[in-house]
């Protein structure tokens, strides 16, 4: 626990903190701590065992069950290509399939500069504009293969300023 | 509770109301096979699919295990549906089984194996990619094989209400789901204390001790003087591995086994339990005199010294510095007993043979790494005379080599039961606080089965609390107590394993499936019938307080001095590590 | 915040933000109210920039006097947004971009001339429709009980909920007795719109019957049916809606808390439901005694984390609970031992969404709608290849021609019907033969798929139905919690015999086992999920056995969807040789060859072009390139 900085343990500690009054907060808990924090490292999760009693085998059961937390740090910029149903018989595989082209990493994966990481959605229900693809909250919706390029494109001039 | 009717195949029976189907069928005479339940067919997952019945109106197959019964309940075993979706369950298990039957150190043990040949499970069913495996050996006492496992979660169950420290837990999820400690590490990597419950409930091989027989093998093969010591529990469970009822008592068969597989002495470790008894009674005493740290805590068992280590360092000056008696015993034997024969400590190798696989993890402590060479559990002891073609029921009844350790006092033999260790150090420590032995010579308080147990005992007017608890998790509540000083007991009693060592990690496997012999109520009641092989065994003894051991007397007299001496300080006891890493190698 | 401490406040209230919420869609002469859809489709098509456009226009314009902006829930018809609807004409504009902005406000709320080229264009007749009731997508809905106020009200304004009706259906509930309640919702025949069509009525009165210190109410908002967002859009447009109907349980069931579990893929969703809790709570409609009664009721929010599986009941307690979202067995059921051991009713939201329009109608009315056995209305997804994609509420009893033809417009570009998948990963296909079922339960049922929780897949020939059944196990095999065997091992196994057959190395063996495994798991697996997910595998096989066969037999892919069994070719006759396709192709795999084009002249460098099957990746590129039609699917 000593790897961790000061400032986290505060910030993980207020998170707990929170939840005080709550009967089964680890869900909550775990929520803030990915958004707060990013990822849920073991460390993390060794300081929320001892705060509130709940064994680390529990909660790093939690954190593996659900696809949104995440035992790593992801990128700056997380790609959500949604692979819903609507989604797929409109080709969001071949999206999927060029984004991970393009980046050379495979979906769930974080690319090495730690700028992007890949995930395949299970339906955001934009069934709609499908194919859609969400960028840190952003929709895009009815992404075609063509336009991968150009998305990547966008994120990386973002960068370059 | 009331009684309901119910039809099992057409066959009406009566059976009390609460009962799973399960159960009640296993009263009624079948056998429904299951995997994932094993407290007498409770079961709180309903997760193998294995033990799939009709019920007349049910909404398809009911999982019996989970399903209580009711008035009126009709429930079909045998129909052709019912038998064909239990074989499918255990077959798409077997097909991400890793099958090498043969070599796989479960074999004969094997719930999934027995259940297989139940459901008539054929062969090559179902097969297909498996999930990605693990095998952890890292750890001296466990030995995890992911390969082998089948979810049951039995471990798990175990681990949290025997210990309250759930080091197992499940990861990830469908298919790529695994049972290990976190970050599916080794369970050396992790706060484990090596007790091995979760091996005696596996139903496969995918939790086993670690074997240490080709150390031994070596040992032979290499010319050593090969001493084996065996401890109090070994002999209460020994004899179910050669297929006697449990309760049947094995210390003379087992020693005569010992000495036909070649050990140049075959010791009892019970002696070492005295001398156990002797030092600590002497540290308690000297505590009390001297206003020292009380409670003071027993340190027999390296399950819970592990425990305390990751959990509790900040109770380290409340426990015993004794060494636990098997290796105190290796202690005497490579200086007293080498010396006596003139021989050098390191051509003797010491075997223990002991109900726990903690001791295999205790035994390479770095701060006694050279008492002991290789320890045993109870299981493995049975492979070494099964192996050597050994044929246990024609063995005859031999005794313990009467050499310098040989003799032993009937205190010495409880301490295999919890409760035990305390007993014997009542006994000791009223002589020595009174000058007489207690009259009754029992302390019938501290017996049982209870997970927590107090006395007072009435030392001729003073009074001295003192408690006793088996398992984490009801040592828990006497910790958290010392810790908040509101502790009220002199000494505590604490053994790793709910029950004691009578039903250690190490022991033979009690499961129903295997003992048909058996009562159905064997998982209730198996602890106190090893148990009372070792209270019987203290009734028959001559001499039934440790300090009235004449070779330990012996011992005393012509090599340690006095308890508590320098040279026993430094042959018989230890210390504590504070600062152990829980999550060690990040 | 003015508080709503009675009955006789509510009434009063309701009245006056009644007449406000009138007036604004009937404007004074010479007034006008814009509204802009409000759903995630929409937003993330920039209706909000919009919004702010619109807004930013007439403040520049010095229009605040005679018009007002202002943001509704979601319109449905999702493929044409973002909408903008003009009251009191009611004109709706499709599409509307950012950029629009300003001739809408000229021309439309100045000029009060209509923007032609913004209006919805059939695409079957072509004509024009002004008015969302002119719209065929609209005409056959019946959008007034779980979509009320959906597209009419602010879903961040409660007194505009209120103007809408908002707890007359509650406050009606609290002058009847619990058992009452329990009964109107019984006569109503309402049943749960998460899928299994449980009767509600009866869930509720277990519930009732159990006898408990504490009850909880939970609304599954675990909406994970790929392609299913009806849970989302009923939230997002009227919140309070689904919390009157939680409410309403919580006082026919005797409970004080409710949770709302809701997917955390929904960020809207739950910012709109938080924010009408707090809403309610600072009017006091929602605490301790509820319109001057003793009814005591709070609402939380439980966010889930990514995990179908919790869209099973007593996995989403578990889940609440702070566990892993494993099924827990049954018996306990969780009406007697739910949430924290308590007894514990679990609905849907659309079914919460339905309760208080039964409450302040009556079970009759809400009875006279639907078939025999299915009443009501229900909301379906409506997507995949159908021209008008979006989100419906139809009467139970429409046909799915009805659905697909009327209101869906048919299937786009000229292709042929082949199936609906209904039900998402529990369901299954239905086809040509099915078309004129009227859609309830039981008949979905009977025709081999289920209702499911409304998501309504469309696919046409160019959809592989091997491919489809493999999709969902794909989904099903990473959605498995992995706690029974069944489950987790057997759509593993599905899985890869699919796999076999959808790469051509299949045998008429596998797919007698793929069936054999399908009803195995089918009957041993612990819960619904296990137990409805092999539906695809065997209702594809049941309407399209012939299309297995082919991938098995013929080595070929009927639809040419399947990579390994299909292949892009250039068709020598139609290629004019100009290199778009060898341009664009990711693979570098379309080569020259020396032919010269048909009607070229040789001395021109077009050459035709073929592709080098070795190198293709098959990625469709090349076909999406030409201009020409050359480039086909074997």
């Amino acid at each position: 626990m000593a790897k961790l900085q000061a400032e986290a343990i505060k910030q993980i500690t207020e998170i707990v903190e929170r939840y005080k009054n709550e009967e089964t907060p680890m869900m909550m808990i775990l929520s803030d701590v990915q958004n707060e924090y990013g990822y849920i490292p073991l460390e993390v999760q060794e300081l929320i065992s001892s705060l509130t009693g709940i064994p680390v085998s529990e909660i790093y059961g939690v954190v593996t069950f659900y696809s949104f937390f995440s035992l790593t740090p992801k990128g700056k910029y997380v790609i959500g290509v949604c692979l819903g149903t609507a989604c797929y018989v409109k080709g969001s595989q071949l999206v999927i399939d060029k984004f991970s082209d393009l980046l050379k990493i495979k979906p769930g994966e974080t690319s090495e500069d730690g700028l992007f990481t890949l995930d395949a959605l299970r339906c955001v229900g934009a069934c709609a504009i499908a194919p859609a693809v969400s960028i840190n909250g952003k929709v895009y919706p009815m992404v075609q293969v063509g336009q991968v390029e150009s998305i990547i494109n966008e994120y990386r001039a973002k960068e370059a300023l | 509770m009331g009684l309901v009717n119910i039809k099992i195949d057409g066959q009406a029976y009566q059976v009390e109301s609460g009962l799973t189907i399960l159960e009640a069928a296993r009263k009624c005479g079948f056998n429904i096979p299951s995997l994932c339940a094993f407290n007498n067919g409770k079961c709180s997952r309903a997760s193998c699919r294995v033990c799939l019945v009709e019920v007349k109106g049910a909404r398809g197959l009911v999982a019996s295990c989970v399903y209580p019964v009711a008035e009126g309940m009709e429930i079909t075993i045998s129909s052709q549906k019912a038998s064909d979706a239990r074989r499918a369950s255990v077959e798409l298990i077997l097909s991400n089984h890793h099958k090498n039957c043969l070599q796989c150190e479960k074999n004969g043990h094997c719930e999934l194996l027995e259940v297989s040949k139940m459901v008539g499970a054929r062969d090559h069913m179902y097969e297909g990619e498996q999930t990605p495996s693990t095998i952890d050996e890292l750890a001296p006492g466990l030995i995890r094989d992911t390969s082998k496992c089948i979810l049951c979660g039995r471990c798990i169950e175990r681990c949290k209400e025997a210990q309250g420290i759930s080091i197992l837990g499940f990861e990830n999820r469908g298919f790529k789901t695994i049972v290990s400690p976190v970050g599916n590490r080794s369970f050396a990597n992790s706060p484990c204390m090596q007790c091995g419950q979760c091996v005696n409930v596996c139903p496969t091989g995918a939790l086993m001790e670690h074997s240490e027989i080709d150390k031994v093998d070596e040992a032979f093969r290499q010319g050593k003087k090969v001493i084996v010591q065996t401890a109090p529990a070994v002999r209460a469970a020994i004899a179910e591995e050669f297929g006697e009822r449990i309760g049947t008592p094995g210390t003379g068969k087992m020693v005569a086994a010992l000495h036909r597989l070649g050990f140049y002495r075959v010791f009892d470790t019970n002696f070492a339990a005295d001398l156990t008894i002797m030092e600590e009674a002497h540290e308690l005493l000297v505590r009390i005199k001297e206003g020292g740290v009380l409670p003071q805590i027993t340190s027999c068992s390296p399950g819970w010294i592990n425990y305390m280590e990751y959990f509790y360092p900040e109770i380290i000056p409340h426990v015993s510095t004794c060494k636990s008696p098997h290796m105190m015993m290796g202690a005497i034997i490579k200086s007293y007993f080498a010396k006596s024969h003139e021989l050098d400590p390191k051509d003797i190798f010491v075997v223990s043979i002991m109900p726990c696989t903690a001791k295999k993890y205790e035994r390479q402590r770095k701060e006694m790494p050279n008492d002991v060479d290789a320890v045993l559990t109870t299981r493995e002891l049975a492979k070494l005379i099964k192996r050597s073609g050994i044929n246990w029921t024609r063995l005859p009844e031999e005794e313990f080599d009467n050499d310098l350790l040989g003799e032993y006092s009937g205190a010495g033999v409880i301490f295999g039961v919890t409760g035990g260790v305390m007993e014997a150090a009542l006994r000791t420590a009223y002589f020595w606080m009174t000058g007489k032995e207690y009259g009754k010579v029992n302390f019938e308080a501290v017996r049982g089965q209870e997970g927590i147990k107090e006395a007072t005992v009435d030392v001729e007017g003073t009074k001295v609390k003192v408690a006793v608890c088996s398992g984490m998790r009801n040592a828990k509540v006497l910790l958290e107590q010392i810790k908040e000083g509101k502790s009220p007991y002199a000494f505590i009693e604490i053994m790793g394993c709910p029950g004691g060592c009578i039903n250690g990690g190490g022991q033979p496997f009690v499961k129903p499936m295997f003992l048909p012999n058996e009562d159905d109520n064997i998982l209730d009641t198996y602890r106190e019938k090893r148990a009372s092989i070792l209270y019987s065994e203290d009734e028959r003894q001559v001499i039934r307080q440790s300090h009235n051991n004449k070779d330990i007397q012996k011992l005393y007299k012509d090599f340690l001095g006095e308890p508590g001496s320098e040279i026993a300080e430094e042959l018989l006891h230890t210390s504590y590590d504070a600062h152990r890493e829980k999550f060690p190698n990040k | 915040m003015v508080k709503i401490k009675t009955s006789e406040e509510l009434i009063a209230r309701s009245e006056k933000e009644h007449a406000c919420l009138d007036k604004k869609f009937h404007c004074e002469p010479g007034k006008k109210a814009i509204v802009v859809c409000g759903g995630t489709g929409c937003l993330s098509s920039n209706s909000k920039e919009l919004l702010h456009r619109l807004q930013e226009l007439i403040k520049e314009k010095g229009l605040e006097d005679k018009v007002t902006a202002n943001i509704v829930g979601c319109f449905g018809f999702c493929s044409q947004g973002p909408f903008v609807k003009i009251f009191p004409e009611e004109t709706l504009y499709t599409k509307v971009k950012v950029s629009d902005a300003e001739e809408i406000i000229e021309k439309d709320i100045i000029g009060g001339e209509i923007v032609e080229r913004l209006l919805f264009v059939d695409p079957q007749t072509k004509e024009r429709a002004q008015r969302q009731h002119d719209i065929n997508f609209y005409k056959l809905q019946k959008r007034d009980i779980a979509l009320k106020g959906n597209a009419e009200i602010n879903p961040e304004d409660i007194d505009e909920a209120l103007g809408a009706g908002a707890f007359l259906a509650l406050n009606k509930a609290l002058h009847m007795s619990q058992q009452e309640v329990i009964n109107e919702v019984l006569k109503s025949g309402l049943r749960g719109r998460g899928g299994a069509g449980f009767p509600t009525g009866r869930k509720w009165q277990f519930a009732y019957d159990v006898q408990s210190d504490e009850k909880y109410v939970v609304c599954n908002g675990d909406e994970g049916d790929p392609g299913a967002f009806m849970d989302r859009s009923i939230i997002e447009g009227n919140p309070i809606n689904v919390i009157e109907g939680m409410m309403i349980e919580g006082y026919a069931i005797g409970a004080k808390n409710g949770y709302f579990y809701i997917r955390a893929e929904y960020p809207i969703a739950v910012q709109r439901l938080r924010n009408a809790i707090k809403q309610c709570e600072e009017m006091g409609l929602l605490g301790k005694n509820i319109l001057g009664t003793d009814f005591e009721f709070h609402c939380h929010i439980r966010l889930g984390a990514g995990a179908f599986v919790c869209g099973e009941e007593t996995a989403l307690l578990n889940s609440i609970e702070g566990q892993r979202g494993m099924p827990r067995p049954r018996p306990p059921f969780p009406a007697v031992k739910g949430l924290w051991g308590k007894p514990s009713v679990i609905n849907n939201v659309e079914t919460l969404a339905n309760v208080p329009f039964i409450l302040l109608h009556g079970a009759d009315a809400y009875a006279a709608i639907g078939t025999e056995k299915s009443k009501g209305t229900k909301v379906f997804a409506l997507g995949g290849k159908v021209n008008n994609v979006g989100l419906v509420e139809v009467p139970m009893g429409i046909t799915l021609r009805q659905l697909i033809y009327d209101i869906g417009g048919g299937i786009p570009n000229g292709k042929k019907f082949k199936a609906i998948q209904t039900g998402g990963p529990s369901g299954g296909c239905l086809t040509e033969k099915d078309l004129d079922t009227p859609i309830d339960y039981d008949n979905l049922i009977a025709a081999g798929s289920m209702m499911g929780s409304g998501g309504a897949i469309v696919m046409d020939e160019d959809n592989c139905m091997v491919d489809v059944a493999k999709f969902y196990m794909t989904f099903i095999c990473d959605e498995s919690c992995g706690k029974c065997s069944p489950c987790r091992i057997g759509t593993k196994r599905c899985l890869e015999i699919l796999d076999k057959i959808t790469n051509g190395k299949g045998t008429m063996e596998d797919l007698e086992e793929l069936k054999n495994l399908a009803n195995v798991i089918k009957s041993n697996s612990l819960c619904g999920l296990g137990q409805t997910a092999p539906n695809p595998i065997l209702s594809t096989m049941n309407s399209f056995y012939d299309e297995y066969v082919a991938h098995i037999v013929d080595k070929k892919c009927p639809a040419h969807v399947c990579k390994s069994l299909m292949q892009y070719r250039i068709l020598e006759d139609k290629c004019v040789g100009c290199g778009m396709c060898a341009r664009n192709c990711p693979a570098s795999a379309i080569e020259k060859t020396d032919i010269v084009p048909a009607g070229k002249a040789p001395n021109l460098p077009l050459r035709v072009h073929k592709i080098n099957a070795e190198k293709c990746v098959k990625c469709g590129l090349c076909q999406s390139n030409c201009r020409f039609g050359a480039v086909i699917k074997d």
